[in-house]
């Protein structure tokens, strides 16, 4: 054995192409598009890994990982430079008998068998890249070990109207999940699964061992690994997370979430030292507000300039907004440069767009949020 | 690749700047919301590729060795070359401190004479602006001089270079004499204290200083050079700040709120680079009223700002009214307190409803990690 045994290793699931966010996802895989002034989706996985204290991450990347993987690098920015464990890309490969994309989320973690193997790990810590959250992973594997559970997956209450979306687990007195149900029409529970599930790896290699030889599977953990195991009766619970959880699948749950943040009530704190939210930082002087400036219930970020007004928006680094501007309810990405009398209301502006003088953006017949990407 | 090793002295005159170096050496003051000192000279230095550059410190390092940490920032994280530290050595048995900066130079030949490079610029930290170095370089070579130092023209500003040196120099762009600027003129060069030279002529210059034992600082025994080689000057014409006392180091912060002077300083000839620190993004809430000032990340404003300077991770409360005023990281002004023409140092609390005023010629100092 080479390295060292780890007790606890985290997949990453970073793949998404996440359609639905349509042009923002057109270069770059959902867990790299932009979020909350200065991160991308993933950090924040990235970051409650770190803060966990697990310091072997693999990012299984798939659709245009040229973004992601500049990004995440060598993973210096979460303190996942290492030299035994660290952060890996893992990406489709070439065998001798050929290659493949991932099929499923539960073929990309099979395909990455010998990654995880070299670890020799208790347990396998599966993540999604594509939710927005603050979560210690460390006590959720205690809760994990104190109940002798095989598999723990980390659920939320959502509103019974929305339980349709998600998957929903039906949990015993004992918070032993009975049954699991993919986006019911009608549901017994209002607990919803976050994509966070903690495994006993011996456990996990055999299911995903047998779900491989199934040609009828999807490879998918919702749809097939956790319905087999349960089928199976392998002592499966769930862990009731509390807090700020978002799964930013569309655009109007993208700026959503964005303006969560400007909140007084907002349940996400960035500004908590001992949890901070890492990324890469980028090579700014402050922002600067001139005297015809002004900024009310905004986030703003390093290299801003801001002559005219901002109200209840989220700049990222590098925006400019020139005099006479009126920029609300916005989210604006990096390096956009808006020119003097705009007026921007309820949009997204994709990075580097150049608005010139006298624009006007916003949906004034169905007040959708407007995406604009050049 | 230059072929030349960068060298910080950061032997200054601190006695100026009151308590803000007190604790840390000029080099690793904070300044313009998230940089210190250092970071000016040391991003045009590797912003022209050079990637040898080492720091002479008089003690008091710790500031300056946290900030620097192994030069990753600046790409100076090298396996061959980087960045090096050098602290005075201090012998036990004879426990008096030397006087002077030349035994530390002297201690450390070895690593210069090592060093690969043919050339030396060596610089102090005091001096802000953003020069291109291969321009400088380039006529320091083409020149043919022994050393060329970087000056810049003044026309009035009196008041702004009150002693630093002043250099006199012919039509042929020689160095003639170095004076000392007592702002009694309104035409003058302000020397940059920074200069090329050739490695072979620097360890010369040290190794004769000592065993002539003409003079026991570096600068002199590079000024007294001018009567003896060919010294020249190269005139810079950008943005030059100088740190050598409280009152500049006020004036440079709220020059830099002038929008066009600070995109000369921080983008013109290449970044300038610092520690970073993952704050957050700053957070203004509806009460916020901040104009004509510059923020860095990680802070909370509630309420009223105007003309200042902002650091990292800074808390305004509600009905605090802060003008004119230069605030350090993490400092907390709580509600109602009122600031005119301060300059807080790190990790200040001002309690709710307290006045603090200084003058716009003499701010008012308040030494870091006080609650008042």
């Amino acid at each position: 054995m080479s390295r060292e045994k780890k007790e606890i290793i985290a997949m990453l699931l970073a793949g998404g192409q996440g359609s639905r966010l349509n042009m923002l996802t057109e270069k770059i895989a959902k867990p790299a598009v932009p979020f909350g002034g200065k991160y991308r989706i993933i950090d924040f996985t990235l970051s409650n890994c770190s803060n966990s204290g697990i310091d072997t991450v693999g990012v299984l990347t798939q659709y245009r990982p040229l973004e992601l993987n500049r990004h995440i690098g060598i993973g210096s920015p979460w303190d996942l430079d290492r030299k035994d464990g660290g952060v890996t890309i893992l990406a489709p490969f070439m065998g001798a008998e050929g290659g493949r994309w991932y099929k499923g989320t539960a073929n990309a973690i099979y395909e990455n068998f010998h990654f995880i193997e070299q670890y020799d790990p208790e347990y396998v810590l599966v993540l999604s890249g594509d939710h927005i959250y603050k979560m210690d992973y460390s006590l959720m594997l205690d809760y994990h070990k104190e109940r002798a559970s095989e598999a723990t997956i980390a659920v939320i209450t959502v509103p019974w109207e929305d339980t349709n979306k998600f998957g929903i687990m039906n949990v015993d007195d004992e918070s032993r999940i009975v049954e699991f149900e993919e986006k019911p029409k009608q549901a017994k529970s209002n607990l919803a699964s976050m994509g966070i599930y903690i495994f006993n790896w011996k456990t996990l290699r055999r299911y995903l061992a047998e779900d491989e030889s199934d040609r009828k599977s999807h490879h998918d953990f919702g749809k097939n690994i956790i319905p087999n195991m349960l089928h199976d009766g392998i002592s499966m619970y769930s862990y009731v997370f509390n807090g700020y959880w978002k799964d930013v699948g569309e655009v109007k749950s993208l700026w959503e979430s964005n303006m969560d943040l400007l909140k007084e009530d907002n349940t996400l704190d960035l500004y908590d030292r001992n949890w901070k939210i890492y990324s890469k930082n980028p090579v700014n002087p402050p922002h600067y507000i001139s005297s015809t400036g002004k900024v009310k219930s905004s986030l703003l970020n390093e290299g801003c300039v801001i002559h005219g007004e901002v109200n209840n928006c989220v700049l990222f680094p590098g925006v400019e907004v020139g005099r006479n501007s009126i920029v609300n309810d916005s989210v604006i990405m990096p390096d956009v440069k808006i020119g003097e009398n705009v007026s921007i209301r309820k949009s997204i502006i994709m990075s580097k767009v150049i608005i010139p003088d006298f624009t006007v953006i916003e949906d004034r017949e169905n007040n959708e949020v407007v995406l604009i990407n050049e | 690749m230059p072929d030349i090793m960068g060298i910080i002295n950061l032997s200054e005159d601190e006695t100026a700047m009151r308590d803000i170096a007190k604790y840390r050496p000029i080099g690793a003051i904070p300044i313009a919301g998230r940089y210190r000192v250092i970071d000016f000279v040391l991003s045009n230095m590797v912003n022209i590729g050079i990637h040898n550059v080492s720091i002479f410190t008089q003690g008091k390092s710790r500031s300056i060795v946290e900030h620097l940490g192994h030069g990753k920032e600046w790409d100076l994280d090298r396996k061959k070359d980087g960045l090096f530290i050098f602290n005075p050595y201090v012998n036990p048995k004879d426990s008096t401190f030397h006087k002077g900066d030349i035994k530390n130079f002297i201690d450390q030949l070895d690593y210069i004479k090592l060093s690969k490079q043919k050339y030396v610029f060596l610089s102090r930290s005091y001096m802000i602006c953003n020069v291109n170095l291969q321009d400088a370089f380039k006529y320091h070579k083409d020149s043919g001089a022994d050393i060329t130092l970087l000056y810049k023209k003044m026309q009035g500003e009196k008041d702004k270079f009150i002693n630093c040196d002043n250099l006199t120099i012919n039509e042929a762009g020689k160095v003639i004499s170095v004076g000392k600027n007592i702002g009694k003129e309104s035409n003058f060069n302000i020397s940059m204290e920074m200069c090329f030279l050739k490695k072979s002529l620097f360890i010369d210059i040290i190794e004769n200083s000592i065993s002539k034992g003409e003079t026991m600082y570096l600068k002199q025994a590079i000024l007294q050079q001018v009567r003896k080689l060919n010294v020249n000057g190269y005139a810079f014409d950008g943005y030059l700040g100088c740190i050598n006392s409280i009152e500049n180091y006020y004036r440079v912060n709220m020059e830099l709120l002038d929008i066009e002077t600070s995109k000369e300083l921080f983008y013109k000839n290449g970044y300038i680079y610092t520690n970073v620190k993952d704050e957050p993004p700053t957070k203004y809430t509806e009460t916020a009223n901040v104009t004509n000032s510059m923020v860095a990340n990680g802070c909370i404003i509630e309420g009223t700002v105007e003309r200042c300077v902002i650091s990292r991770g800074v808390k305004i409360g509600k009905n605090a009214v802060v003008k004119d005023c230069v605030i350090m990281q993490k400092c907390s002004i709580e509600e109602g307190a009122v600031l005119q023409n301060v300059i807080l140092d790190k990790n200040i609390e001002v309690s709710s409803g307290i006045e603090l005023r200084g003058a716009s010629k003499k701010p008012l100092v308040i030494m870091k990690n006080q609650k008042i």
